[in-house]
């Protein structure tokens, strides 16, 4: 008898396309260390993957991706936030603590 | 009162361009040993005190910093070395005000982890701003409590808490420096505390300063015509080597090629309140905006 967890992975894009490169990343466990961790990146501060496709490939499902809103005027030349968050998440089936 | 030991280390324009393409600057070992070690039994007291009702007290919001921490303080000693009242006469001019200072300790082991955040409140979007002088009076090795900050990451304008979503983004530093070193921050630059994994005790002494002047060429500007570049240099047409435009085309690696276009031209409008010069640009994002504006009399 197991019961089902949740992993769920944030990475933000350099653009809008799933395949661009990854510039930021945030990983929340719901698992608690018993299912799959993240790759080792290749060196310190590069990220687990290099894309969001690189994601899906080891399995990672899409949950949702960053709207396309317009600027409101008057605001087309100002950064904020990291601008193109895609969501994932990873199913895993742990036993019942 | 005037700050008046400072003429003779100001900063540059090349400096002063590189802080605003980074939000950052840094000075390794810049505050003398001697200082260094009186310093931490003194902030250790300001930590532990300020908040008892009869303990040691930071100075008043708005006192003039030549009012703050008179002597004998180790911290006074530090606020009038030539060396930083150079750095913050080049920032915030020669009558900055104190707005706060904080300790932070983080104990060997400490395991406290703040997350990514700026300081205060979501600014307005004006050019000024106020500096942060984080000074480490012992060393820190790296990974071991030193503060996590984004370069670049100044001109975004966010809530403070909606950056804590960002675990890591590359691109991002932790501080690691010799004792006495001294980090100058804008203060809209991201930043955050770290865990302390390592053997040795972790201090920062953070004051940030408020200018009482518009901050325009308060820098040593002995070099500013060399570097000043004129409103047509262009990457995609003409380029003046080693020139404040050349600085200004440091592209952050978490920037996307809208988020580094978008920055380019929030630096040049820093710029041009910084350096006087209403016409300032770099690859002519500006400027073209401008022209086509004064074709139907609206300004950009």
């Amino acid at each position: 008898m197991t019961t089902t967890r949740q992993q769920v992975l944030y990475l933000w894009l350099q653009g809008s396309a799933l395949d661009e490169s990854v510039v930021g990343w945030a990983f929340h466990d719901g698992s608690d260390g018993a299912g799959p961790q993240l790759p080792e990146s290749e060196q310190p501060g590069r990220p687990p993957y290099s894309s969001g496709v690189a994601a899906l490939r080891d399995g990672w499902m899409l949950l949702q991706s960053a709207q396309l809103i317009p600027p409101a005027p008057g605001q087309e030349y100002a950064n904020a936030y990291l601008e193109y968050e895609f969501v994932f998440e990873r199913r895993v089936d742990v036993a019942p603590s | 009162m005037t700050l008046s030991t400072a003429s003779d280390h100001r900063l540059s324009t090349r400096q002063m361009a590189q802080f605003v393409a980074n939000g950052f600057l840094r000075f390794d070992a810049i505050v003398p040993d001697d200082i260094n070690r009186r310093a931490i039994e003194e902030i250790e007291r300001l930590n532990a005190e300020r908040l008892l009702p009869d303990g040691m007290k930071p100075p008043h919001s708005r006192t003039p910093l030549d009012e703050c921490y008179p002597l004998p303080s180790a911290i006074g000693e530090y606020l009038r070395l030539p060396q930083i009242r150079g750095i913050i006469e080049s920032m915030v001019g020669t009558d900055p005000v104190f707005d706060h200072d904080w300790v932070h300790y983080i104990p060997g082991g400490g395991t406290y982890v703040q997350p990514l955040h700026v300081d205060a409140v979501t600014d307005s979007p004006d050019p000024t701003f106020d500096v942060q002088l984080f000074w480490y009076p012992s060393a820190v090795a790296p990974g071991e409590g030193g503060t996590r900050f984004l370069p670049g990451s100044h001109l975004s304008r966010v809530r403070s808490s909606g950056l804590s979503r960002y675990q890591n983004i590359v691109g991002e530093q932790q501080v690691s420096c010799e004792a006495g070193s001294v980090f100058v921050f804008h203060h809209g630059l991201w930043h955050a505390g770290q865990p302390n994994p390592g053997a040795n005790d972790r201090w920062l002494y953070k004051v940030r300063l408020n200018p009482t002047a518009p901050q325009v060429r308060q820098w040593n500007t002995d070099d500013l015509d060399e570097v000043q570049n004129p409103p047509s240099d262009h990457v995609f047409a003409r380029m003046q080597p080693g020139s404040v435009a050349e600085i200004f085309r440091t592209w952050h690696p978490w920037m996307g090629i809208t988020d580094y276009r978008n920055d380019q031209m929030q630096r040049a409008r820093l710029w041009r309140y910084l350096s006087g010069d209403d016409e300032f640009d770099v690859d002519y994002y500006l400027s073209r905006l401008e022209g086509r504006a004064d074709l139907i009399g609206n300004d950009a």
